[in-house]
This record gives C-alpha cells, structure tokens and sequence, in this order.
C-alpha cells in the first residue's frame, strides 16, 4: 500500500483492475485505494506478471503493507490435464485476438451497455475475458453504495479537499503567470458552429476552450504530470480535472481523460454528463483521482482573473477568468475584442515562468485559429 | 395413333402424313431453336434431334396416352411427338413461367404430367432406373401400362444402364428400352468406348429379347415398337430396341465436331429419315408435293406462333424463388 | 402420461415397418438383403414371410439402381422405402438421389412430388474401418429439395417412418449404427407417428446449450450427467430434424444459457456443426458469452482399433472439456 500523501495512514482497497496472471506493463494501473481524499489509482512502476493480489476488496490496509507481488521475468506454466481421451490438440485454441487488448464477449458488451458502464473498468477473469459474470460482478462493486464513495459523503469529501488545499498552499512552491488573451475569433468560429447545430447540440465556449488548452498542454509536458516521492512523472496524455461547484458550496474537480483526444461533441457529453452527476452526488471513485491537470473556468459575469491552487499531486492548474469586451489594439488600431485572462499556476519543483509563459504563447496562437485547434 | 397390341403399322395416306408431319414439325422446330439460340433468346445447352426424328415419332406410334415416357436432354422430338404443346416447349426454352415446367428447367427438362412425360434427364443413364421404378409402380398396381425410356447409347457405360436393364428383367418389369444409337456420345464414337459395341448384345446378356432397327425409317420403326409394345402388354416383361440412327448436327450448339468427318455427315443426310420418307411416299404415289408444301405451310405456322407464344409469356418473378422446391401441402415456401 | 411399453431401436423400425405396409398397401420396403435375410440389421425379420416378396423386395447390388428404381416407383404412385444398407453404400446412388429425387419436383416446375423414404444405417464405433463407418449426413442436409431426419431415440425410430411415408417429399432417414440394440419406451397406445421438424430438448438446462443428432446423443446425455456433478447444467437438444434445421429451438435456448456446444459425429470441415453454428453466429450473437464450440470427428478416416475410433469420434471426455472451454474453467 503505497503513501499516497503526507498524511495518508491507511487505504482501503476498492477493486483490482488486473489479475493474477496478468503481464504488467510500467504505468499500467493495479488497483484502487480510498483515501480521505477520495479514490486514488495506484500505478505500478516496472514490467512484470502479477503473481499474487494479498488484499481483498473492501480491505483496509495501512501504508507500507504488502498487497500484491509482482514477478519480473518468468511466465508460469499452464497445468495440463491428461485424461486417457484428451481431445487432440487443437492448433487455433492459443491465437491472439489480432486486436491487442481485452477479451469482452458480445453478451458482455451487450449488458455493459445497456447498465452503462465503461467496459475499459471491467476485470477481466482469470483467462483475460470479460463475459457477463465480470460485468454483473463489477455492476455489484461499483454501484453507488452507502459506503465512503456514495452520495452521502460528498461533505466528507470537502472536508478532505479543504485540508488537501491547505497542505498544497504550504508545500508546493507556486508561480503564477497569466495573460489577457484575445478570445474573438474563437467565439465568432463558436457563434457559426452553433448556428449550424441544433439547440439540444450547442457549445458552450468551454467546450473547444478545453480541448484546446489540453492539445496546448500536449507541447508543454512539464505542465501535465504529478510529483510524488521527489519525482515527476509526466503523463502521456492530458487527463483534465474540471473544477465544478458543488450544490452547498465548495468545489471539485473530476476527471475528464484525454481531453486532447476527444471531439467537441465527446468533450461536450462528458461536460454535460459530469456536472450533472456532481449535481446529483453520483461520481465514480476513479474519477476522482487520475487527473494529471486541473482547468478552473469561472465562466460568464464572474471576474476576470483567478490565482488558483494545484491540487497534489498535479503540477499545474489552469484557471480562466469570464470574457470582457474590451478596447484592443489589433493591426495597429483600436477595436473592440473580446479578452479573456488566463493564469497558469505552475509547481516550481518542476515548471517555472518560462514553461508557464511558452504555454501562454501557444495557447494565444491556438486560441486565434480555432477551426485548427 | 392406334395403340393397343396391334403389331402392324397401317401405312395408309392418312397416317403417312401423319408420321411426316410430326417428323417434318421437329426438324423446323429444331432448326428455329438453333436460330433463337444464335438469337441468344435460348440459353444455357440446346441438343438438336435433327436426323433422328423417326425414332421418337415410330415409337410414340405404338404407346397410349397412359404409357409413360423417360427421355433424355435431346427430347425436344419426343416432347412433340408425344404432343406436348410446341408453345409451351418452346416457351420452356426460353425461360418463360408459361413453358411446359414452368421456365425452370430448360431445353434439358421438358416435363409434362399430363402426358406422362418425365422429362428431360441431364444426366446420361440417370433416366433409365427411374423408368424402372415407374414400371416397377405400374407392376405393383397392376396397371396395364408400358414405360417407355430412351436414351443415347453412351448410356450403356453407365453403371445404371446395367443395373437397370437387371432389374427390369429380373423383375419383369414392363419398359421399353429404346437405344438410339447414333454413334457418338457427345465426341465419343461408339468404337472408341465401347469394348462390344454391338448394344443389343448387352440387352440380351440380362436376357431382354432386343431387336435391331433402321432408326433412319419410320415405318421400321414404328413396326418394330408396337412389336415390342405389344409383347410387354402381353406380359412378356422388358424389351430392347437397339435403333441406329445419326444426328446431323453436332451433339451440341457448343461443338466443333472435331471427331467427325463432314463426308459422314453428307453421307448419312442422304438416308435421312424425312428425305428417305418423303422420297418412298411421292415415288409410291401416296403423296403429292402439294402435300409436303401444305405440310411445311402448316409446320411453319405452327412454330411461328410457338414462338409468339414464348415471346409474350411472362417471366416468372424472382420472389418466387424457392417456390417448387418441397410439395407445399406439408411444408411452406421458405426451407432450412 | 401415457402407459409405455420398452422396445429396442430394431424393434421399433421393425413395428414402423409393418405398421406402414399394413396401413398402406402402397408401402413397400427394397434393399438389399431386406428379405430373405431378414435387413441387414435384422430390421425387416420376418416381414417377408407376413407381407411377401413384391412388398419385401430383395434388391441386387446396385445401390443406383434401385433407388432410382424407388424413386421412379414413388413418382409412378406407390409408396416406397428404399434401404440402403449404409451411408456408405449411399455414394453410389447419390446421382439418384441429389440429381433426380431432390431435383424432380423444382426441375419440372413443381409438376411432380417424389414421395419416396430412404433409409440408410449411418456412423461409427463398431470397429468397421474406414470405408464402413462414415457419417454424411451433412452432405444430404445440404441439399434443397430433401429431407433429412435422424431418430435418436427409440420412440422416434417408432414414429418417424408413418410420417416420412406421407410426406410427398424426398425423406432420408439415418439410422445409427449403435442404436439398434438400445431399449427406450414408446406408447403403449394411440397413435405413435410423430412430427418431423422440430428439435426435442432432452434434458432441460440453463449454463450451456449441447447441441446434436443421433448416435452422439447418447454420448452428450452421459457428458451433461458428469458434468452436473460439476455444477454445470447442460441443456441437450435433439436436433431430430437436420434438414430443415429447427432454429427456433437452438437459439431460444442458447440465448437462455448464452454458451452452445454441438456435437456432431461428421468430420469437423464441412460439418453440419459448422452450420449450425454460424446460424447461431447469425442469430443470437449478441447472446454468447463464449465461441460456439464444436466437438467433432477428428479429420483422418475411421480407424479400425478401438481406443483409436473413439479418440477419433466424439466422446463424453471431449464433450465435457468443450463445455468447460465455453466457461472458461
């Protein structure tokens, strides 16, 4: 059980994602841990097979117990049975499904749909297929119980959060550098977009303005990571906390995963689709860790600049203060545009004002070619 | 057409025309299916009968509407003889919902139930044990009737033309075998195949009498027939016709007759069974070329409006696919 | 439930036989040794002294011949039942029966029916070697214009015959070898002919869905009873029918169990089992929680020493470790 924070005693395990068996690649992801801070992914650091899983779902483990081992090297070998009339061997039995990945069987995928669950946070049983039982028992698993991750301890939550705030402000050396960024183009490019969609399919401007901040974000790695135990690790894609108020106060920022990759109705959806279940108190225990980056938008008639706090073990954070219409100067006279200032927060272990300042540059190009990207 | 167990053939004037009509209406019928099938309007396989039009109308002389008939896929002469309807063979032909098995089969399935005639068999020899079968069914019910099976004398390679012509005799069975020799099976000659090309002696070796005749002559065929026929209805059990004849054309519309001399053919189409016949007649004062005139007139109506027939019959709709393939009393129209 | 009596297999066609000739004097029964010597697998003992020699017809060798012959005499308006010794022999006349019996009705633009039955004796396991011992059912059921039936059980041989005989089509029937000895129960009263196309389900079940025809029937039922001790509850259906395949019943209960195993005696390339599973690919796909497996021949003609015929045939081992791969135990 890893430390997963200076003042994380214990863990209690929620699900494994592999099984013994399984080839482990460095990066991949073992388990999930709940944490006071809310479910953490715990990342496994070299290649190997996994052996065994010490832990049972529901265990609370203090950090530093052992709860998996893992065997770098060796495959283990499968049993054979011998009855008198084994069939005789069967030459297509051992091919690889040519698509790498998991196994998922149409009457899997079938119920996995229709309960709406993501099939990629299904384990697979013990010869790598997900069939209707991994579903049915993942559907028991992670439905919204009474237990730590459901609705009622959104309070808990932000009490953890607060102190999680506080500790951030007191270890992580911030930076702050921000810029009034000229947004027209990007809300005339947005204005002809919506015309052509219907209502129900309308963007609203954070929309392309994440998508664009993570593609941004993709040429400025030391913004995108976390740092743990002295160390960073940039991530490989751009998994973006959105900030989102809670009904009661507060805030929190679950995950969006690879925002670079998604298009502007898949960015759309998982908006839409998350804000409602904050709403509703119904977040899934992975979303909560697993960002490597945190956007704060205000939003419309707030204030026009935030100085926000990253949220560890994230390196950066991104907020964006509402648009101004405002006197500009652009091809060397005065016109009304429309600006909007946005600060990066950098951790100054890994970043510093250049890194921040070059995000800013790009970002500004980006944001001036929209239909591009 | 006198049936019954008269052996003689009454060649009176009536009944000579008779025979040259029917001889005359398959050989323009056979010549205008080569010129549809030059047309494209018949497709597929079309096997002429042209040269042996005197075996399928001197046998036909000597069987009754209830007698049954098993040809091959050279039948177009023995449909007609039989008296088959030429439009609705013709519209057979062609494809068309109106032919005699309704468009499905072709020039090498002409079926007809109303005449007994079952076909039309594609597959050389594959006629002869279901000619034994009818004539097994007519034995078993005491019907008085004669199975008349034709085929090429390449059937007589054949396993089943052995197997039948055994069961046929050792059940005493009532079929008519009629061989029509014409001494090639497809661009075989007969020689070349046949270690015994005498096929009468392979009749006599499952002890079927068999006689040996002039497929060429009319007359020698319908006498030899209604010998046979009447010896059958007598309860005497199979009988064998061994008849030599020639086909003119080539075995199919596809054939370049590599195996066979043209001197041959002019030869054999000097003896030919219409020239020879209405030679004998006019010689013999019976018949007059006004006669043949008055034939080839009535023949030539008779065809074109076979062919109007066709021309106008529909096609069958393709939603009918799968109609036709199990008896609909027990089964419905889609299988499997 | 209706009083049983017990008969064996033979037994049973023995009394479809002469039920058939005395219900209808168009019935008669040809094949080679059917007479005299009393069927070669004793079906049709004593029948010619009961019914004689024209209903009782001793054939000579020519398998093409008379089923030709029999497919003519249906054609003429009687009733026959052709026995071909075995599948074997079937290869001679299968001109007869593929070219002329399955053809007639749709070649003569439905002007003829073929009502003509032929029985044939089917399979292995009796140590007959390669040329006695094939099972090519497939190769009839693939073939429009016939049917194709096989009684596995001792009530069906009892009743399918009455039936097949008033069909106006073509019926094969395949009757396996190891049956004939086998002792099952039919009704001791009423009418015993029983329907032709619908698969029975022999034993019901809800994890996995074992699929087959005739002589591995036995074999499928002893599986699913071993396997029961596993905890694994097999559904056994009897296909009965194998042209038309009743689709109806194999995939309402593949979608009930999502896991089919076929078992078929044919060769696995080509084989019926191949069919029915991409029928179930087809149609219940999106119920499978597994591949469809198939237990079949293994692809080397019939052997002639024992332990190697079963390694070769399907067995109760082989069917077990199937079912365990569809559940991935």
């Amino acid at each position: 059980m890893p430390s997963l924070g200076a003042d994380m005693d214990e863990g209690t395990l929620v699900e494994w994602l592999k099984q013994p068996g399984d080839r482990i690649h460095k990066g991949d992801i073992l388990a999930v841990v709940e944490t006071q801070k809310g479910a953490i992914e715990i990342e496994v650091f070299s290649d190997g097979v996994l052996r065994d899983c010490l832990a049972n779902p529901g265990d609370r483990v203090p950090v530093g117990e052992v709860i998996a081992m893992l065997d770098s090297g060796k495959a283990s070998a499968a049993p054979t049975g011998n009855a008198a009339l084994a069939p005789v061997a069967d030459a297509r039995a051992s091919l690889e499904p040519l698509v790498p990945g998991r196994k998922v069987t149409p009457a899997a995928r079938r119920l996995a749909r229709e309960s709406g669950m993501d099939i990629s946070r299904i384990v697979p049983d013990g010869t790598g297929v997900v069939g209707l039982q991994q579903v049915r028992t993942h559907a028991e698993t992670t439905a919204p119980p009474a237990g730590p991750t459901g609705r009622t301890d959104l309070k808990e939550m932000r009490k953890a959060i607060a102190a999680a705030m506080a500790r951030s402000k007191r270890e992580i050396p911030h930076y702050y550098v921000s810029s009034d960024i000229d947004v027209t183009a990007l809300m005339d490019w947005l204005a002809k977009e919506n015309a052509a969609r219907s209502v129900a399919d309308r963007l609203l401007y954070a929309v392309p303005l994440f998508g664009i901040l993570a593609r941004t974000l993709l040429e400025t790695p030391e913004l995108n990571g976390h740092y743990e135990a002295g160390e960073f690790s940039p991530s490989q894609s751009v998994h973006a906390g959105i900030a989102i108020a809670m009904r009661g106060g507060g805030l929190i920022a679950p995950a969006i995963r690879n925002v670079a990759g998604k298009s502007l109705d898949e960015l759309r959806l998982s908006l839409t689709d998350l804000v409602g279940r904050v709403r509703s108190g119904r977040l899934r225990s992975s979303e909560l860790s697993g960002a490597s980056v945190t956007f704060s938008n205000l939003g419309e008639n707030t204030a026009d600049t935030l100085m926000p706090i990253i949220y560890p073990p994230q390196v950066a954070i991104i907020g964006c203060g509402q648009i101004a219409t405002r006197p500009w100067v652009k091809d060397g006279e005065v016109q009304i545009r429309q600006i909007m200032s946005i600060t990066v927060a950098g951790d100054h272990r890994v970043s510093d004002g250049r890194s921040a300042a070059r995000f800013l540059s790009r970002l500004e190009k980006h944001l001036a070619t929209p239909e591009v990207s | 057409m006198a049936t019954g167990t008269d052996t003689r053939v009454h060649l009176v004037r009536e009944h000579a025309l008779e025979l040259l009509t029917q001889m005359i209406l398959i050989r323009r019928f056979e010549e205008k299916c080569a010129e549809l099938y030059s047309a494209e309007k018949i497709r597929g396989f079309l096997h002429l009968y042209i040269g042996e039009e005197a075996n399928a109308v001197g046998v036909m002389q000597a069987l009754g509407p209830d007698d049954a008939i098993v040809a091959t896929y050279r039948e177009h002469g023995h449909a007609l003889a039989r008296g088959l309807p030429p439009g609705e063979i013709m519209a057979e032909m062609y494809g068309k919902a109106s032919g005699s098995s309704r468009g499905r089969g072709g020039s090498m399935h002409i079926f007809d139930a109303r005449h007994r005639f079952y076909g039309g068999n594609a597959i050389v020899g594959g006629g002869l044990p279901l000619a034994v079968g009818l004539a097994l069914a007519d034995k078993m019910q005491s019907n008085n009737r004669v199975t008349c099976c034709f085929f090429g004398e390449g059937a007589a390679a054949e396993g089943e033309f052995h197997e039948s012509l055994n069961l046929a005799a050792l059940w005493n069975l009532p079929v008519l075998f009629i061989c029509e020799n014409n001494g090639y099976a497809m661009g075989t000659a007969l020689e070349r195949s046949e270690s015994n090309p005498d096929i009468s002696r392979h009749a006599e070796a499952y002890s079927i009498a068999s006689e040996d005749v002039d497929g060429m002559n009319v007359v020698d065929v319908e006498s030899a027939a209604r010998r046979a026929v009447a010896a059958i209805r007598a309860g005497g059990g199979p009988r064998f016709l061994e008849n030599k004849t020639y086909r003119f054309r080539a075995h199919s519309m596809f054939d370049a007759e590599l195996y066979r001399d043209k001197a041959e053919v002019e030869k054999w189409k000097k003896i030919g069974p219409v020239v020879r016949f209405t030679d004998w007649l006019v010689e013999s004062g019976m018949i007059h070329q006004a006669d043949i005139d008055s034939i080839e007139q009535d023949v030539e109506q008779i065809i074109d409006d076979a062919v109007s027939f066709a021309e106008q019959a529909p096609w069958e709709p393709v939603e009918d696919l799968t109609r036709d393939v199990m008896t609909p009393t027990t089964h419905d129209g889609a299988l499997s | 439930m209706t009083a049983t009596r017990t008969l064996t297999y033979r037994e049973a066609i023995r009394e479809a036989l002469r039920e058939a000739m005395q219900r209808d004097e168009r019935v008669f029964l040809m094949g080679e040794d059917v007479g005299r010597y009393g069927g070669a697998y004793a079906c049709s003992k004593g029948l010619i002294e009961e019914f004689g020699e024209a209903r009782i017809r001793d054939t000579p060798l020519s398998e093409s011949g008379f089923t030709g012959a029999g497919i003519g005499a249906a054609l003429g308006g009687m009733r026959p039942i052709v026995e071909i010794m075995t599948v074997n022999f079937s290869l001679l006349a299968l001109d007869q029966i593929v070219n002329t019996a399955a053809t007639l009705r749709h070649m003569s633009g439905g002007q003829f029916s073929v009502p003509v039955v032929i029985r044939m004796a089917t399979g292995a396991g009796r140590q007959l070697a390669a040329q006695h011992s094939h099972s090519l059912e497939c190769w009839f059921a693939h073939v429009p214009g016939l049917r194709v039936v096989a009684p596995a059980t001792v009530a069906d041989a009892r009743g399918m015959l009455w039936t097949a005989l008033q069909d106006p089509d073509p019926v094969i029937m395949f009757e396996h070898a190891t049956l004939y000895n086998d002792e099952g129960e039919v009704a001791s009263e009423g009418e015993v002919a029983c329907d032709l196309d619908k698969a029975a389900i022999r034993r019901a079940g809800k994890d996995v869905s074992l699929i087959t025809y005739s002589g591995s029937l036995k074999k499928t039922l002893d599986a699913a009873q071993r396997l029961s001790a596993e905890g694994v509850d097999c559904e056994v259906i009897d296909l009965r029918s194998l042209r038309p395949l009743d689709d109806a019943t194999i995939m309402s209960s593949v979608n009930k169990t999502t896991r089919a195993v076929i078992v078929d005696e044919g060769w696995r390339s080509g084989s019926l089992a191949g069919e029915i599973s991409a029928r179930i690919q087809e149609q219940a796909f999106y119920s499978l929680d597994a591949p469809v497996e198939r237990v079949c021949s293994v692809e080397v003609p019939i052997p002639y020493p024992s332990h190697l015929e079963m390694a070769a045939t399907p067995h109760a081992e082989g069917i077990m470790a199937a079912v365990r791969k569809t559940l991935r135990k």
